[in-house]
């Protein structure tokens, strides 16, 4: 059963009551919460998302409570419990939603060692994924977000997971998360793309979250191999550029992003060396996001050595 | 439920997915994860357990490995950078369970590494480290002062590049405490750790430094962890009989009955450590007047069985008390009640 399914009433109920069972790729979180905000945004962002049909156990268990304290002077503000723990302090309600994500985002990057875990947006098409890893403000996720919205599957915006066996993407296809500008930018290269509860003042300024694709969602299954490792740069008034990287490049690159690099040790230094000898690598420059889908497209779709003939910025 | 499991991992493959949802939290939250797949694969049952469990305990088991190979990398930076220093340096805790193979190194998470050295060499010990790429972890001048003045340790410092922890002991309880090991004592009755330049502390003292650590220095806030390594120290060391005697002998000797009461006592209660009756006995007369034991059975209780979702007012109470004690045991009262006054002051700023 999917959470659009449910009346607005169920979701509630089963939010206040034993807690939606999220289905979220490999992962079920128990979410139990009376805020309105997080309801608001699982409707909107979560409804293509299945709800676990054994609810005898969640990966992680989710709770976030409105509080009032004299400390604070009466106002409300939400506390974060994650299986029993806190991972952080007391929330202002306006910034509750993206702090929701960011909670499952720490379940993850925490505790999920089974996985390589990178710090990167990936998409894929036909059959085939791009990685996208890169520090926050190269315009990773705006980019993710446009080609989403132009035939590509999300994989992922935030976490990558990697399966240490086979080295294919994991999906996950949670909501892709904005920041300031970028949310009216694809508004408008995108109107019809949904949005969820906008989380003003954040350390990172405003936050709002895209609704994934419903395809993505469906689609969470399909483990994808990687065939490109890109790393993108958003530099103002740029037209598209494009340089191979070298090997050695690529593999600090990804490392680095990783999120536990280091933790997996031996069976992490295979995983990505490996991972680099099998994909192409490239440096990708852009400010313009049609003509950013255009390579990507031309990527898959054209025979044509992009490296060698960059394609023109409108 | 943690405890059932650690008492009967036989059953561990009976339990039911419901089951699995409370206790890998719980055991998550104990520091004991890694423990309960240690257990599992030993009795060659992981194979069995419900598949939703097995990402949980694979994960567990990779970080406690990569901590495991941080320590040993550790102990190999700390000995390069104490090449040529003349003076005994005694591994504790962690780093001599690692090192020395262990039992209650399997499944042991934490990536500090914590030495005694003589008080005579801290000063130089102190400058090699630091001029090998570790520093003093920011602390504001109260702490600095407070560590220094009054601690049994160094300020804790911290690798640069790397990240991890070195604690330097030069006594293992706060000299300035109700109890007082004397550290030459044990600085003479340690090891030498095969191919290395280090030395460990000697079978009963490693014990008596586990149990002064949790029941005297400590708040018990990863109290069943603290249990479990109690315990696999007094099954391992206690097969050779000659170890009990040697232990009552040393607790004496080393001004460490009363916590070694505690860690006989609870580790036989909920662990069911095998300890002879003859040692209980003898551990009796170290037990405190009939009120405090009540209320430190009813607290330890209340801390050792919580798991992480009771919130309860019992529970805060409770380990307001352990925290308050620990302070008591750890200095007088004329420093004590400015220190927690302190503390208690800045807490508001720390919490938001």
């Amino acid at each position: 059963m999917k959470i659009s399914q449910l009346t607005l009433v169920q979701l509630l109920e089963s939010l206040v009551g034993p807690g939606l069972f999220l289905s979220a790729g490999p992962f079920i979180f128990q979410i139990r919460t009376k805020v309105p905000q997080i309801a608001e945004g699982l409707r909107l962002l979560y409804g293509d998302f299945r709800i676990a049909s054994c609810q005898d156990f969640a990966d992680f268990h989710i709770r976030f409570e409105e509080r009032r304290s004299w400390r604070r002077g009466f106002r409300p503000y939400a506390s974060v419990e994650v299986d029993g723990d806190r991972p952080s302090g007391p929330v202002p309600l306006e910034q509750v939603y993206a702090v929701f994500e960011g909670c499952l985002n720490w379940c993850i990057f925490t505790q999920a060692y089974q996985y390589l875990i990178i710090h990167a947006a990936a998409i894929e098409r036909g059959g085939r994924a791009a990685l996208l890893p890169a520090p926050p403000g190269s315009g990773k996720s705006t980019l993710c977000a446009a080609l989403v919205n132009r035939g590509w599957r999300l994989l992922t915006d935030e976490l990558t997971l990697i399966a240490t066996d086979s080295r294919t993407i994991v999906p996950l296809a949670r909501p892709v998360s904005l920041k300031n500008e970028s949310i009216d930018v694809i508004k408008n290269f995108a109107p019809k793309a949904v949005f969820g509860p906008v989380s003003p003042n954040t350390i990172k300024g405003t936050i709002a979250h895209m609704r994934p694709p419903a395809e993505s969602v469906a689609r969470l299954d399909e483990y994808c191999p990687i065939a490109w490792m890109i790393l993108p740069t958003f530099r103002s008034g740029a037209t598209v550029s494009v340089g191979e990287i070298s090997k050695g490049e690529a593999f600090m690159r990804v490392a680095e992003s990783a999120v536990n690099y280091m933790a997996l040790g031996e069976l992490g230094f295979e995983l990505v060396s490996t991972l680099i000898d099998e994909v192409s690598c490239y440096r990708f420059e852009y400010s313009d996001l049609n003509g950013a889908v255009r390579w990507f497209d031309d990527l898959v779709f054209g025979d044509k050595s992009i490296v060698a003939q960059p394609s023109e910025s409108d | 439920m943690l405890k059932r499991a650690l008492i009967a991992p036989d059953r561990l493959d009976a339990l039911q997915l419901h089951e699995w949802d409370r206790l890998l939290p719980e055991a998550r939250a104990a520091g004991l994860l890694a423990r309960i797949d240690v257990l599992l694969n030993e009795r060659g049952m992981f194979d069995g357990i419900p598949d939703p469990v097995k990402p949980h305990l694979i994960a567990a088991r990779r970080i406690a490995d990569n901590e495991r190979c941080a320590i040993r990398w550790e102990v190999n930076r700390i000995a390069h950078a104490l090449v040529g220093v003349d003076t005994p340096v005694v591994l504790l805790k962690g780093a001599a369970y690692i090192l020395c193979g262990l039992p209650n190194a399997r499944g042991r998470i934490s990536s500090d590494v914590d030495i005694l050295v003589p008080k005579a060499s801290i000063e130089q010990v102190e400058k090699r480290l630091l001029d090998h790429g570790w520093q003093h972890i920011k602390l504001d001048e109260y702490d600095q002062y407070f560590y220094r003045q009054w601690s049994h340790e160094l300020p804790p410092l911290q690798h640069r590049d790397r990240g991890t922890v070195v604690d330097v002991h030069h006594t293992i309880l706060p000299p300035i405490g109700r109890l007082h090991p004397d550290p030459e004592k044990l600085l003479e009755a340690s090891v030498p750790l095969k191919g290395t330049k280090f030395n460990v502390l000697a079978p009963p003292d490693m014990v008596l430094h586990s149990a002064a650590h949790a029941f005297q220095d400590g708040d018990l806030t990863r109290g069943l962890r603290d249990l479990v390594d109690i315990d696999d120290l007094l099954r391992h060391l206690g097969e050779k009989k000659i170890f009990w005697d040697e232990l009552v002998a040393r607790a004496e000797e080393l001004d460490l009955c009363r916590p070694l009461y505690y860690a006989l006592r609870y580790s036989q209660f909920y662990l069911e450590t095998p300890i002879a009756q003859n040692i209980l006995e003898v551990s009796k007369a170290w037990r405190p007047a009939r009120t405090v034991s009540f209320v430190m059975d009813a607290t330890v209780d209340n801390v050792i069985t919580a798991g992480p979702w009771r919130k309860d007012l019992c529970l805060k109470l409770s380990q307001e008390l352990l925290y308050i004690r620990a302070h008591w045991l750890r200095m007088p009262p004329y420093l004590l009640i400015p220190h927690l006054i302190r503390k208690a002051l800045r807490k508001p700023h720390d919490g938001a």
